[in-house]
């Protein structure tokens, strides 16, 4: 009965030859579009619950790490630093280069082989030269390397920045 | 709880679907899996530390100080193995009997869908134990992320909350493993049972005769308690046989050789060896993704019979595809490890050129050849055409698969198993 009044009421004060808005139906349309708002509320706070904390990790500061006075590495040598995550390799002309461990394949370390001169990785074989430029498939890129400072005859590595580059140019080796 | 796993099934069903080798309880099967590795899943937890300094003393001291701790390890290992093979060879059987398409359509999105979960779940899990198969295994799988188009770097960093593997990534698997993924599959199960009831059961050949309905209980449910025992007897039996592997403790600075994804991601790695990562991490899986999340929206022209291969002739294209599929996966392994890599080769040409388009086109042009000279003077219908497809990338798979677990060894050169061991 007080439905059917209510129709009437609406249809009276309509104006448009299209179909008027019903009290109900708008409701329905608001409690929907309340819904699809609280859905987005969540959504959002869920996101940034999750992903601020992570991107809040400021990217590591200048972190030397003393390698070693520069007349202690032989020329055309590469000496590991594990603990550093990187092999130091002085090339034949007497420049340095800090190299990443991380094969630019997949990601293994990779292993400096003194009687093939090249690094290994053992993972998919990927070889690399003692600059880092890569002398076989599958990884693409040279390794990665670490900015080197020589200071009054001693070499420091910054482990605090990783250099990615997609071949070995002259101008990343340091020299004494 | 009585009425509640009777109603998984009707009062009643037709005599000849319950027979045994009609769908090898394969569902089933997976079913209880996923009950056994929700309760030894518990169990280990009560045990386990999701951090890096101690995770792997807690499963060390979970394995060797703990009462049956071996053996309940050894079941959640073999368990999770089982499911996942479990379920893929489901997926087979639900293929190659028709029932992907018309009304089961959803349930075969869903199907694929619980796949995933269930490889998701396998992966979460491999890495918490934190020793060096662990950790090298998850660092090979997410460096191939990297490798998507534009997003890639940027998800892998996310995924695993760094540049390498750290505490971040371990608790954010240890959650999924063990809260976000079992949930989700939990509420996939149910849908995809109540799935197959609202299609009535599972598909059947149209019979000559009215089907003999007989009461569920006892006749099905009988089976079905024979089938769980087996199962169950074959996973204890694996679990007091054979330990689930544990090496030393992760360690960053010296990758195991050979380094190997897990198992079931050995196809993807083999892929690896043979073509530029953007077409083996996501060219090439994203194209089968999408070819079997496509198939039951092809217009067929005829509803699905239910049998086996749908026909004499499907079965025998079937089986010469799957016999080309073999000669050319081996080969092709085969020829571009001994005889022609194509990346230093062709070292003029970009590598995305020399090591992906090439070698693609290639294997295009000797399916094609295969098409024209063999399929196409079958006459097959849409469906069986379709079926021949899905033989030829399943077949391919699996032998990229054993191939990668099997007969890769040191420094991921081909080799033989009893060698590669």
């Amino acid at each position: 009965m007080k439905k059917l009044q209510h129709k009437k009421t609406v249809s009276l004060v309509g104006k448009a030859p299209a179909e008027p808005l019903s009290r109900r139906d708008f409701f329905n349309r608001a409690w929907k579009w309340l819904g699809i708002l609280a859905a987005l509320e969540v959504t959002g706070m869920f996101t940034a619950f999750l992903f601020s904390g992570k991107s809040k990790k400021q990217s590591a500061p200048k972190q030397l790490l003393e390698a070693g006075p520069v007349d202690s590495f032989e020329k055309n040598s590469v000496s590991a630093f594990m603990g550093g995550r990187f092999y130091l390799a002085r090339q034949k002309d007497g420049g340095f280069i800090a190299l990443s461990l991380r094969c630019t394949h997949l990601g293994c370390s990779i292993a400096w082989e003194a009687s093939k001169n090249r690094f290994i990785c053992p993972c998919h074989s990927s070889a690399f030269d003692i600059a880092g430029e890569v002398l076989n498939p599958p990884a693409v890129r040279a390794l990665d390397y670490y900015p080197v400072l020589i200071e009054n005859g001693i070499v420091k590595v910054d482990i605090g920045t990783i250099v990615e580059r997609s071949s070995f140019r002259k101008d990343q080796l340091q020299y004494a | 709880m009585r009425s509640i796993f009777l109603h998984l099934h009707p009062a009643k069903v037709d005599r000849s679907s319950i027979e045994f080798n009609r769908t090898f309880g394969l569902g089933g099967m997976a079913a209880l899996l996923i009950v056994v590795q929700l309760i030894t899943g518990i169990l280990l937890r009560f045990y386990y530390t999701p951090v890096p300094g101690s995770a792997y003393a807690s499963v060390v001291f979970t394995k060797n100080q703990v009462l049956f701790g071996q053996f309940i390890r050894n079941i959640h290992y073999w368990s999770g193995v089982f499911l996942l093979l479990i379920a893929f060879l489901h997926f087979l059987r639900v293929f190659l009997t028709g029932a992907y398409r018309e009304i089961r359509t959803k349930n075969w999105l869903f199907g694929l869908l619980l796949l995933v979960l269930i490889v998701f779940l396998n992966f979460t899990g491999y890495l918490l134990p934190w020793d060096q198969l662990a950790y090298w295994a998850i660092t090979v799988s997410t460096n191939m992320i990297g490798y998507l188009p534009l997003i890639g770097e940027s998800l892998r960093t996310t995924i695993i909350g760094g540049t390498e593997l750290n505490a971040d990534t371990l608790r954010t698997f240890f959650t999924f493993h063990t809260a976000v993924l079992p949930l989700l599959l939990l509420l996939l199960v149910f849908y995809h049972f109540w799935r197959v009831r609202k299609a009535a059961g599972i598909l059947m050949p149209e019979a000559q005769e009215k089907p003999e309905m007989i009461p569920v209980v006892p006749n099905l449910v009988f089976k079905e308690f024979i089938v769980a025992l087996v199962l169950l007897a074959v996973v204890f039996l694996f679990s007091a046989l054979f330990n689930a592997p544990l090496l030393e403790k992760a360690n960053p600075a010296y990758s195991l050789n050979p380094t190997k994804a897990p198992w079931y991601f050995a196809g993807v790695q083999e892929l690896l060896m043979h073509f530029h990562p953007i077409f083996a991490a996501f060219i090439i899986p994203v194209s089968v993704a999408a070819f079997l999340a496509w198939i039951p929206f092809l217009n067929y022209g005829q509803a699905p019979n239910g049998r086996w291969f749908i026909s004499e002739k499907g079965l025998k294209s079937s089986v010469t595809t799957a016999k080309f599929a073999v000669i050319i996966t081996l080969s092709g392994i085969l020829f571009n490890e001994y005889i022609l890599n194509f990346e230093t080769s062709f070292s003029f040409l970009p590598a995305f050129v020399s090591n992906g388009i090439i070698p693609l086109l290639i294997l295009t042009g000797l399916m094609a050849g295969y098409y024209q000279f063999y399929l196409k003077g079958q006459s097959l219908s849409k469906a069986e055409l379709v079926q021949a497809v899905f033989v030829f990338i399943i077949v391919a798979f699996i032998i990229l698969t054993l191939t990668g677990i099997f007969f890769r060894g040191k420094d991921m050169a081909l080799t033989f198993p009893w060698r590669a061991f």
